[in-house]
């Protein structure tokens, strides 16, 4: 590895000018972040979000939601990327699978015990006002259940967008790229580049808080 | 001190390997068993060493800060604030960036490994201390109880629980984003997979290293639930 800089108080504002002169590259690369991440976390939503609500409204298989749990956050990302090139030789499905894996625990758990911690006398309240199973599930639970489903996808969320960078270094792309490439990028394009992570990240946990807002005040104007 | 446990990276051997070793087929026993001593064991221990030190001063500042933030409630949202903007650099980034400051040493690695652990352990030592009832500091201060004397047999042992559920989520990350580590620094269980990635994907080595790490944090973590029902026995029913 190639250290020609040194950090001192001109870094940050190099890499503003990285950023400045290279938007082209900061912004494809970004885009790649984003398409790997926004894939993996879409399947493991997909995977998650159903069996957890469904497995709380049934309040059934606690022991599953916490050992998914503890053994998720047990997964190094780096062993599971390695894991998969082991098996696969595609390098996007190899990441996508490692970042599935590892966004499943955070959403499983928390839409599991969002839904199952609902108040029992407000599920019983709904079921003598008639409600069947799926209507309660719908228009009880979920609504009550949303703000710590939505903690869970954004931790999720986070986690996946900064991890994805790793992905790098098993050809995965993304800003990680220029992140391990320093002997051509330089500290202020690996900067640029983290900075871009960061804000990517603290803008999908934006998107996610205004989705949340907007869910639930159609929650609320649904009746 | 670093050189009391590093045997240094161990480059795999094809020539002098078994059969299993030379075809690099999914996994020799021979090549764990004949590497034991001087690649997996060093690596394990370097691991281990660097996992303890950064949550123990991770637990540190995040106690401070948390105390800081249970008295004075406007610091609640910056300190929160800093730790969520630490948690969201990349781990790779964050000790590249590092090395210009504090070098190729284990300073940098412990660095960005605390800075990861603050988030957890701080909000979760926060919440712990929050969720103490009303009545039950009321209780205490009626009792004639001070402030220091609150917290201590009180207000703390009420939130360990808590405080020990971050702790687990602490060290388990910890020990996963310490592999990374390896990226810059040849110490720790991430130093077979980083080689095993980027030079020769010699997978025996790469399974191995995995292996232990995932062990390795479900050991810690059973370790913290064994000591929470040690120090809580009254949670035990």
């Amino acid at each position: 590895m190639i250290l020609a800089d040194t950090f001192d108080w001109s870094t940050f504002p190099d890499a503003i000018r990285f950023i400045g002169d290279h938007p082209g590259l900061l912004w494809d690369k970004s885009l790649e972040q984003l398409h790997l991440s926004g894939v993996a976390l879409g399947i493991a939503l997909l995977i998650a979000l159903p069996l957890g609500v469904v497995l709380g409204h049934f309040r059934r298989g606690s022991l599953i939601a916490i050992t998914v749990a503890n053994f998720g956050r047990a997964l190094p990302s780096l062993v599971l990327i390695a894991f998969f090139l082991l098996v696969s030789t595609n390098f996007f499905w190899d990441n996508t699978a490692a970042l599935v894996i590892l966004a499943i625990p955070p959403i499983l758990t928390n839409s599991y015990f969002a839904v199952e911690g609902v108040d029992r006398s407000v599920v019983e309240a709904a079921r003598g006002m008639g409600m069947a199973g799926r209507q309660i599930l719908l228009r009880v639970e979920l609504p009550l259940a949303l703000p710590l489903i939505f903690a869970g996808i954004r931790i999720a969320a986070v986690f996946v967008i900064a991890t994805a960078t790793i992905a790098a270094i098993a050809g995965g792309g993304g800003l990680g790229d220029i992140i391990v490439n320093q002997a051509t990028y330089r500290l202020s394009g690996l900067v640029a580049a983290s900075l871009c992570v960061s804000l990517l990240a603290f803008g999908a946990a934006f998107v996610l808080a205004v989705t949340r807002k907007l869910l639930s005040h159609s929650f609320v104007s649904d009746d | 001190m670093i050189g009391l446990l590093a045997g240094g990276p161990v480059i795999p051997d094809f020539g002098a390997g078994s059969k299993c070793e030379t075809e690099n087929q999914a996994f020799c026993w021979s090549w764990v068993s004949a590497h034991w001593g001087d690649t997996l064991q060093p690596a394990l221990l370097q691991h281990l060493k660097l996992t303890g030190i950064a949550v123990a001063i991770g637990f540190a500042i995040a106690f401070g800060a948390a105390l800081l933030a249970y008295r004075y409630r406007r610091l609640d949202q910056p300190i929160g604030l800093f730790a969520d903007f630490l948690y969201t650099i990349p781990s790779l980034a964050l000790f590249q960036l590092l090395v210009p400051i504090t070098g190729i040493t284990v300073t940098t690695v412990e660095i960005a490994l605390v800075a990861y652990t603050l988030l957890i352990l701080y909000r979760n030592i926060l919440e712990g201390l929050r969720g103490v009832p009303a009545e039950v500091r009321e209780a205490a201060k009626g009792m004639g109880l001070t402030g220091p004397q609150t917290l201590l047999r009180v207000e703390l042992p009420l939130a360990t629980p808590a405080i020990v559920a971050g702790l687990r989520i602490a060290t388990v990350s910890t020990i996963s984003i310490a592999t990374v580590a390896a990226f810059i620094l040849p110490e720790g269980l991430g130093r077979p997979i980083y080689i095993g990635i980027t030079q020769d994907v010699f997978k025996t080595e790469i399974i191995a290293a995995g292996a232990l790490t995932i062990v390795l944090a479900l050991a810690a973590d059973a370790l913290l639930i064994a000591l929470q029902r040690l120090v809580t026995p009254w949670r035990r029913a």
